[in-house]
């Protein structure tokens, strides 16, 4: 287990309030200026010596992803962007920074800013959280009081204005580029990449897109040092990380841990444990809904870190625990995931808009046994068609999950659906829906 | 994307009051000059609070002229999010999350108790036209599931017979506390905390 004093967010449960003062007290805004007097390179260089990998769900390297950024600003201005958008089902880390470590947000937007040459920085906040935006405008009020931000930020010489920008129900905008196009005033549609938000960004310009929690600890690696930091966790997986633990479970918690700390700890340690316990697991879900769940066999031995859950075929994401026991029906959970999707799915893609629909209407029927046995093989190569066959990646989010369900629990399904096809004699064309046309020729 | 009904009857005017005319000013200049489309969803948030929590179509009409763009474009950022409603909702407006999470911890209990005290159809008013519920996804409270927003505020670690108690407390002109119902701080684990034990109840 982690020891206390090597927790970042010593105030993850707001025992000592969320103020400047407070925050102050457990050492933030402080070096602030030192660390900015060493210089862009050196920042750059301790963060991708600490091996810090995004937070977001993507994992990717924190340090390299600001290395793209153009090393001076041309004729169009740089801008950081905060994506406060969590709406991941099973994930709730970034609610508890924003509302008790507002001050580590900001001090770690300042640095970051400072490091990527940008002299703005909108944080995008989901529309649901009014409170903790509420909270973070007090939090950067203050700061803007004290002149830690603003003017000559913390005397560091840099300008630095920090603004919120409220969302309004829509999963898609926690996509980078469509949370650009939201901040922008439109629909929140993913854009095409190449090219890249570090080249062409929020209004044309080289724009840094990073999770609040990255962003959040950004301040501590760099004052502990990256070897403190490299020295937590596993190999390509350091640091620790906040671990939401939901559902079928004794007592759901938000807890800061090691990367790669094993599943069972942190559910029977943290968590007290699954309801009816161990042996009542049924599956969890490791990594918030998108990634595909785990059986209980994986569950018995698998270490949280993005590579150790990338070998069982599924991911660490944004760390969000969902745990079901036997008590659940396992497919009607992932229906209700499958529901969530066909809500979320912003449209621009067909694969994408019509196969998350077709996914949950399947998975409804089966959940209450009223599918075909050929459905089951139809229902994978629906997921097949719309992974990778999109924008963005939220169609594998919403096919991955789906996978897994048929991984794990296929003998399951078929045993609640067990009907024969409805025309036997024409099973090799699984795709026309209007099955009746069939009896025609040239149908 | 959602489907949204836009409500039949509409008013014919929409104005900023002088105050918020004040505040879209100050949320305009939050961005880069000729940049002020950014503010649009800024402003029918604010159309929104002033309306009685639903926008017209005029409001949609008065932003674009407010912003310089087209109607189309601020109708089709209104239709595309979720949070803007687009017809009457009640003063109330109690929004339940049942995606997974919460719905493992029994979120449908919830549903019951909306159906039984506030109205048998999701968006439809109360009796008393104070209150109104629909089934949301995911509010990012996942480890306080299940869990209802009412107005801007959490209410979490809910069960059908507290949720029956906020809705009378509600009914009755009470203001019910927002926050967890179960008694534990925030989001730590109930009774079995193990981390940041120096500073707990400090």
């Amino acid at each position: 287990m982690l020891k206390d004093k090597d927790r970042i967010f010593q105030n993850l449960y707001n025992d000592i309030g969320s103020d400047l003062e407070s925050a102050m007290s457990m050492g933030d805004w402080i070096d602030t200026k030192k660390i900015c007097s060493k210089g862009r390179d050196w920042i750059i260089n301790e963060i991708k010596a600490s091996e810090l990998r995004g937070r977001g769900g993507a994992g990717f390297p924190t340090g390299l992803k600001w290395s793209f950024v153009p090393k001076e600003v041309g004729s169009r201005p740089h801008y950081l962007v905060i994506n406060a958008d969590e709406s991941e089902p099973g994930t709730c880390k970034d609610r508890d920074i924003l509302r008790f470590e507002p001050h580590k947000l900001i001090e770690g937007c300042l640095i970051s800013a400072f490091a990527v040459n940008a002299r703005k920085c909108y944080i995008y906040i989901r529309g649901e959280y009014f409170k903790e935006g509420q909270k973070l405008q007090k939090a950067i009020d203050e700061a803007y009081e004290k002149k830690l931000i603003g003017k000559n930020a913390s005397d560091t010489g840099w300008d630095l204005d920090i603004y919120l920008h409220y969302g309004a129900g829509a999963y898609i905008c926690g996509e980078e580029t469509a949370l650009l196009e939201s901040l922008e005033g439109k629909k929140g549609q993913p854009r095409l990449k190449p090219p890249f938000p570090a080249l062409i960004g929020l209004y044309g310009c080289p724009t840094i897109i990073n999770n609040v929690e990255t962003i959040a600890i950004v301040p501590t690696i760099l004052k502990r040092g990256s070897k403190w930091f490299s020295s937590l966790g596993k190999p390509k997986n350091r640091g620790s990380k906040i671990f939401c633990i939901s559902g079928d479970v004794n007592s759901p918690c938000n807890v800061e841990e090691e990367m790669g700390i094993p599943l069972k700890d942190l559910i029977e340690k943290h968590a007290g444990g699954v309801i009816g316990g161990w042996e009542n697991l049924k599956a969890v879900i490791p990594g918030g809904s998108s990634m595909p769940l785990l059986s209980k066999k994986a569950c018995d031995t698998i270490n949280m870190d993005f590579d150790s859950l990338v070998q069982q075929k599924s991911g660490l994401g944004t760390a969000g625990v969902v745990v079901i026991s036997k008590d659940q029906d396992i497919i009607k959970c992932m229906a209700r995931i499958a529901r969530f999707y066909k809500h979320e799915s912003c449209g621009q893609c067909t694969p994408c808009r019509e196969g998350t629909g077709w996914m949950w209407r399947m998975l409804e029927r089966m959940a209450k046994g009223e599918a075909s046995r050929d459905e089951i093989d139809m229902l994978m190569d629906v997921t097949k068609q719309i992974e990778g066959h999109t924008i963005c990646a939220f169609g594998e989010g919403s096919a991955w999950p789906v996978q897994g369900l048929l991984r794990n629990f296929k003998k399951e399904i078929v045993k609640r659906n067990n009907f024969d096809p409805l025309i036997d004699k024409n099973k090799n064309i699984p795709y026309l829906v209007d099955q009746h046309l069939l009896e025609k020729e040239n149908a | 994307m959602t489907i949204k009904k836009v409500s039949k009857d509409q008013p014919n005017n929409f104005k900023f009051n002088s105050q918020n005319i004040e505040i879209a000013e100050k949320i305009i200049s939050k961005y880069p000059q000729g940049k002020q489309q950014s503010a649009v969803m800024s402003l029918l948030y604010l159309a929104q609070r002033q309306n009685d929590n639903w926008i017209p179509l005029a409001a949609m009409k008065y932003i674009a002229n407010f912003l310089k763009m087209p109607y189309i474009k601020v109708y089709e950022v209104a239709t595309f999010y979720t949070m803007y409603n687009l017809s009457p909702v009640g003063k109330y407006y109690f929004q339940v999350c049942t995606t997974t999470p919460c719905m493992i911890r029994g979120a449908y209990k919830l549903v019951e108790a909306c159906k039984e005290k506030i109205s048998d159809q999701q968006n439809n008013l109360s009796e008393n036209k104070l209150c109104s519920w629909t089934e949301v996804e995911c509010l990012g409270a996942c480890v306080n599931a299940p869990m209802i927003q009412i107005n801007d505020d959490y209410f979490e670690d809910l069960d059908k017979e507290k949720t029956i108690k906020i809705i009378d407390q509600i009914i009755n002109g009470e203001i019910p506390k927002p926050g967890s119902y179960k008694g534990r701080i925030n989001s730590e684990p109930e009774n079995n905390r193990k981390t940041l034990t120096n500073f707990k109840n400090a």
